[in-house]
């Protein structure tokens, strides 16, 4: 029976336990979402480009896997024996029955506590207005002088001066070199604003640090670096880090840059956008000038037309056309009268040849005329031996009287 | 010197300053301002070529200023501003 007993106990495959395991581990929230401190051991990073280590305190270790798509957002790689924080899952690695963190974020240990800090300033200096909107002051549109504070060593300064001089080589740069990290980076800064101000009165400032850890950057979360850029007259830029480090200098400054690069372009108009601008007002004014010139043009030859039409040759010329005009008409008039005229003539011609005394002399009467063309109708006008003219129609003759009575 | 027609008011050419020595700024905002006249209203022919040829002086002024130009750099040391060469 005892073996009855020990048989009716149901029997696992490592599978099905270590199944089993996994589950009560996915249930437990707490293993989900966790942060574990410890230092790191067995550092190891292969070319799958996933990180391999251990975390070990006094007593204890911890297997860690972080992927290379969690590793590759670390701005610089843990070594062994450096102390840190790591954030990530509990889960168990089958294959070898070993539970490990399956981390996502690793940072330096303290910097947890340095963030504690930054939020608590952060909301203190936010409730005092220091971020506010209305603070930010315009960036000038061609800053004359730019004011840099940055490290007179570092990447930043260089890469600033190479935007510079390819954007806007136009303005005059003064640096107030500071230290930008450890102790005595905040009174640096500090000063650097100052004299600045008083010295140089540039148009802008930019504060700038290359990347580096939360650490590193820290001075730009000084409490007295974040005053002295409240209290500078000219407005600055911040551009610290890389994109994804917020610092308290960048919730004070006028304007963020992501970057020292950035700031320097922020700050300034580009070379290729003010040539292109030259081009654009070049062009505008050749087409505003050929346009006056045109109108002007069409007025010329508005006013132009109306002086031809006004002049006196186009009196005399639309005046020589109507006295065409009236000539031709004069002459039309002419010939109807010199027709009539013509016709009335022709009548007469044939009244009068109805007159003719010659013809009636052709038709064998004469006339007798005496002396000087007295035509004789009766005879009681000659005597004997009168010599009368006798008219016939191809001559004249002379006859003597005989008897004049015997009519 | 300004010199003005007194029969017509027009301006000519030698009223303007003189471009060398301006900065870029104020060579620029000339060159908006005459564009900006020129595009806006009618003016007597002689005026508007003085103005074009104001215009493209500038304009040319202002291409060589950022084809020129050199960055000049400064640093703070103590209370002075002295040249440096980073």
């Amino acid at each position: 029976m005892m073996q009855l007993g020990l048989f009716s106990q149901p029997i696992w495959s490592v599978t099905e336990i270590t199944q089993y395991l996994r589950e009560l581990f996915a249930e437990d929230q707490q293993l989900q979402d966790v942060w574990v401190q410890g230092e790191i051991s067995n550092f190891s990073r292969p070319s799958s480009g996933h990180l391999y280590f251990t975390l070990k305190d006094a007593g204890c270790a911890l297997r860690c896997v972080m992927w290379r798509t969690a590793a590759m957002r670390l701005n610089q790689l843990p070594r062994d024996g450096e102390a840190v924080e790591v954030h990530g899952k509990i889960d168990i690695y089958e294959a070898q029955g070993q539970y490990q963190l399956y981390a996502d974020l690793l940072r330096p240990f303290g910097e947890g506590a340095l963030y504690q800090e930054f939020m608590r300033l952060k909301s203190r200096l936010e409730a005092e207005g220091l971020f506010s909107e209305e603070r930010k002051r315009a960036l000038p549109r061609w800053p004359r002088r730019i004011g840099v504070v940055t490290s007179p060593t570092g990447a930043a300064l260089r890469d600033i001066l190479n935007t510079l001089r390819r954007r806007y080589p136009l303005v005059e740069v003064v640096v107030a070199p500071t230290a930008v990290q450890g102790e005595e980076a905040p009174p640096g800064i500090v000063a650097a604003l100052e004299a600045l101000n008083r010295l140089a009165q540039p148009d802008v400032i930019l504060l700038a640090r290359g990347g580096g850890s939360m650490e590193d950057l820290w001075a730009f979360n000084d409490e007295r670096v974040a005053r002295a850029i409240a209290a500078s007259q000219a407005p600055v830029v911040s551009g610290v880090g890389h994109e994804t480090d917020f610092t308290i200098a960048d919730f004070v400054s006028d304007l963020r840059a992501p970057t020292p690069t950035a700031s320097a372009e922020l700050a300034t108009p580009n070379r290729q956008d003010l040539l292109d601008s030259l081009v654009d007002l070049s062009g505008r004014q050749v087409r505003a000038i050929n346009a006056s010139l045109t109108g002007l043009r069409l007025q010329f030859q508005r006013l132009s037309n109306r002086l031809t039409f006004l002049s006196p040759q186009t009196r005399i010329r639309s005046d020589r056309q109507r006295l065409d005009e009236y000539a031709y008409r004069l002459q039309l008039s002419c010939q109807h009268h010199l027709q009539l005229q013509r016709t009335s003539l022709h009548n007469l011609e044939g009244q009068l040849h109805t007159l003719n005394p010659t013809a009636v002399l052709q038709r064998g009467y004469s006339i007798v005329s005496k002396g000087e063309g007295r035509v004789v109708r009766s005879t009681s006008q000659v005597q004997a031996n009168d010599i009368l003219n006798v008219q016939v129609s191809d001559g004249i003759f002379n006859v003597e009287v005989r008897n004049p009575d015997s009519g | 010197m300004t010199k003005s027609n007194p029969m017509t008011g027009e301006t000519t050419a030698e009223s303007f300053p003189p471009i060398q020595g301006m900065t870029y700024e104020q060579a620029f905002s000339e060159l908006e301002a005459i564009v900006a006249a020129l595009e806006s209203n009618e003016r007597a022919l002689a005026e508007g070529m003085a103005l074009y040829q104001r215009g493209q002086e500038l304009a040319k002024y202002c291409a060589q200023q950022l084809d020129e130009a050199e960055l000049k750099v400064q640093k703070i040391a103590g209370d002075e501003i002295v040249n440096a060469d980073f």
